[in-house]
């Protein structure tokens, strides 16, 4: 018994040492590729009035715009169930900001084959940037139910 | 301590079962949550039929005219919400007062929490069955249900709080009568659980009566998405903690005896409970590391704490796989690893419950990449979600959930099990099944597959995909396959099984037991005072900066 005990003992040490390395090393890894690599998460980007979406920029023209040779802005606009505009055409290298708000109700927006990937909600700005190395057909899902058509909402990015 | 057979309040017999309350109670909790998860599970295979072309949807539209997303909100709904819910609030019941080795202290408040309980489901089946509440079990503004839906949910909600008063009741009771004495284990964790989960549901109790109940009700014209999404989520993570927290109460304190020996450790085990407790909560803003409105900074820090969640999952891993080591050994199993062949592996309970360990570790593992903040970009709303909660809430709690009844059902009923060779055949189908259809949800996942979504009709459905889908369809029949056994051996147990009286709870002892317990961990007022600080720090500013900056000017919409 007080044997058994010992032993038990031991064993629990020798299992709480990797229990609490491995946490660690996975927040580790985690903030590497975050900060070093930069591979972020959406922040907060700004409200907007749902209803004066036509009149707020950059949603007033919905569309891409050149910011800078290769840096382009793509606003869209989620709703059901579309995407305005539902089709965006870059060259191979372009480094792409995606600007969404929606007009009702909670969509998603995720290009599948990239790590873009953000919900689209009403009232919010979402914002993510991408830069499109590969040439290629991109799909856009809206991954959030989001009513009864949402699985016909879906779009494209064109990168030549 | 024995006590003799006192019934509370009139002169009754004295052979009168002292647990007859708890025992009705379990029983009846534990009927509506397999007769919701029998409808619930019905949903699931129109689902994989649908991903693969065969679409049952026009079949019984007179009954689910909302088509495909009405049937997933039933799904959702009765799987994780209600079989859920009221499978916990019987067996807690039933284990705290058998563990306490008292009744309840109140059997009247016990039936109240179950009539209220029953009324919020039929308050919320209404507005779902008649298609007016097609939002899922997420319920996300604004899509806009019937405001009886909210209303009964949230009536489920608080009624479980009632059981909570009525632990605390008994704890009292049992503390004036056993000064000294160590809280028994299994009543130990059955109040952590319920209290770890009454802090939780401040999200969810706000976000309904504060947001969406006015709203649906039309008192206030609009609300505010990220505050009831932050809301929700605060519940929504350690909601999985309250699923899963009453299997682990299985693995520790009743596994170990099912197996043939006894707990590892239960100062580890009660440490593991303890940090749940604390460490549940503070951390749901990992569901919403893809939301705007919520700063890059409080994502960092509740990626973190999650992260902090592996050592108790770690310690619960260990202690459980030890404790099946020292029933293996108990049992002449030698080796490093041959003890494991020495298991009762035609022991349904047992069996059952194990496989829901085995496929919990792979969902641990997936876990590991949804938490992990920038990975979880790859991920998010995939395929692979459902794959992951198909082995943690689908079988870590829902498997366990079916095994521990294959003792306790005989225990309420008096009759033993109809059929071991059933049981495990039902145990095996669902272990491969799932292994199966989650691999494959996995695998759809990366290929950027959505989820909740109708697969079969999406125009923009992609070739890779369509080749792996049967895979799905091939799981999800066997998984069903494995609930018909489970269903038919229920009911034959029932009305044709063995008369067997006066069975018990098979609670474990320890290898190293309550007298190795330091005081620190038979309290709860400095744990919970430490949760809720925790709750506070990593709570605080985001709630505040979404209630100071929030506009309550989303009017929404219901377009099903
Ligand atoms: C016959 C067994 C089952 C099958 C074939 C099945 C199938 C599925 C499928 C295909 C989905 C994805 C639907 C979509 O995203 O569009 C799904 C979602 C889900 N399943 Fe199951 N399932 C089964 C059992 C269970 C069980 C036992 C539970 C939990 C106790 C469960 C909980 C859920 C939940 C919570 C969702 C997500 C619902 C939502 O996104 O709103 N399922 N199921
Ligand atoms: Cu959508
Ligand atoms: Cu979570």
């Amino acid at each position: 018994m007080k044997h058994e005990k010992y032993m038990g003992y031991l064993f629990e040490v020798a299992w709480i040492l990797p229990s609490v390395a491995i946490p660690i090393s996975v927040i580790v890894a985690v903030l590497i590729t975050a900060f070093a690599v930069g591979i972020r998460v959406p922040d907060i980007a700004g409200r907007i009035e749902p209803k004066a979406i036509a009149a707020t920029e950059p949603f007033d023209e919905p569309g891409l715009r050149e910011l800078a040779p290769g840096k382009y802005e793509a606003a869209m606009v989620a709703q059901v169930f579309m995407f305005t505009p539902n089709e965006i055409e870059v060259p191979v290298g372009s480094e792409v900001t995606f600007v969404l708000t929606s007009r009702d109700v909670i969509h998603g927006f995720k290009i599948v084959g990239t790590p873009v990937n953000m919900m689209v909600v009403p009232g919010q700005i979402s914002k993510m940037r991408f830069t499109f190395t590969r040439p290629g057909e991109y799909l856009i899902v809206c991954h959030e139910y989001c009513g009864g058509g949402h699985h016909a909402m879906s779009g494209k990015v064109i990168v030549r | 301590m024995a006590v003799i057979a006192r019934p509370r309040g009139a002169v009754r017999e004295q052979v009168a079962d002292r647990f007859a309350t708890e025992k009705r109670l379990a029983g009846l909790n534990i009927l509506v949550a397999f007769l919701a998860l029998a409808i619930g599970g019905l949903m699931g295979v129109l689902q994989v039929l649908e991903y693969n072309g065969i679409d049952l949807y026009r079949a019984v539209k007179p009954v689910l005219p909302g088509g495909y997303y009405q049937g997933l909100t039933l799904h959702g709904v009765l799987n994780v919400l209600v079989f859920t819910t009221f499978y916990i609030i019987g067996f807690l019941t039933l284990i705290a007062a058998m563990s306490f080795d008292r009744p309840l202290a109140s059997g009247r408040l016990a039936w109240v929490t179950f009539w209220l309980m029953l009324a919020g489901l039929l308050v919320a089946a209404v507005p779902i069955l008649l298609n007016r509440a097609t939002v899922l079990f997420t319920f996300y503004p604004p899509l806009k249900a019937d405001g009886f839906y909210y209303l009964g949910l949230t009536l489920v909600v608080a009624s479980t709080w009632l059981l909570l008063v009525n632990l605390a009741l008994t704890y009292r009771a049992w503390r004036a009568a056993n000064p000294g004495a160590k809280i028994p284990l299994a009543a130990f964790m059955s109040i952590i659980t319920m209290t770890m989960w009454t802090i939780a549901t401040f999200g969810i109790a706000t976000e309904m009566l504060f947001l969406l109940i006015p709203w649906a009700f039309g008192l206030v014209p609009g609300t505010d998405v990220i505050l009831a999404r932050t809301l929700f989520w605060f519940t929504g993570h350690p909601i999985v903690y309250f699923w899963l927290l009453p299997a682990y109460i299985s693995w520790y304190t009743m596994v170990p005896r099912l197996a043939g020996g006894r707990l590892f450790s239960e100062p580890m085990a009660r440490v593991a409970f303890v940090l749940f407790l604390v460490l549940s909560v503070p951390i749901g803003i990992h569901h919403q590391y893809t939301d705007p409105g919520i700063s890059e900074i409080w994502k960092l820090v509740h990626f973190i704490f999650t992260v902090g969640v592996f050592f108790p999952s770690l310690l619960t891993f260990f202690n459980v796989v030890a404790s099946l080591e020292n029933s293996g050994r108990a049992r002449g199993g030698k080796g490093w690893l041959a003890w494991i062949f020495a298991l009762p592996w035609n022991e349904p309970a047992f069996t059952t419950q194990v496989f829901a360990m085995l496929l919990f570790a792979f969902g641990g593992a997936g876990g590991v990449i949804n938490a992990s903040y920038n990975l979880n970009l790859v991920v998010h709303n995939t395929a692979w979600i459902s794959g992951h909660f198909h082995l943690t809430v689908g079988s870590a709690v829902a498997l366990t959930f079916m095994g521990i009844t294959y003792w306790l059902v005989p225990l309420i009923t008096g009759r033993a099990l109809w059929s071991r060779g059933l049981a495990l055949a039902q145990a095996w189908l669902w272990l491969i099944g799932m292994v199966t259809f989650s691999h494959f949800m996995h695998m759809l996942g990366l290929l950027g597959m959505p989820r909740r979504t109708m697969i079969g009709a999406a125009p923009y459905i992609q070739p890779e995909w369509q080749a792996l889908l049967p895979f799905t369809l091939v799981g999800g029949l066997l998984m069903f396959a494995s609930a018909i056994c489970y269903y038919l051996n229920m009911l034959m147990t029932i009305t044709r099984g063995r008369p067997e009286p006066d069975q018990e709870v098979p609670f474990s002892r320890a290898v190293s037991g309550p007298e190795d317990v330091p005081a620190a961990l038979d309290r709860f007022t400095p744990w919970v005072v430490t949760a809720l600080l925790l709750v506070a720090i990593n709570y605080g500013p985001t709630l505040y900066y979404l209630v100071s900056t929030g506009r309550f000017n989303i009017t929404g919409l219901s377009p099903w």
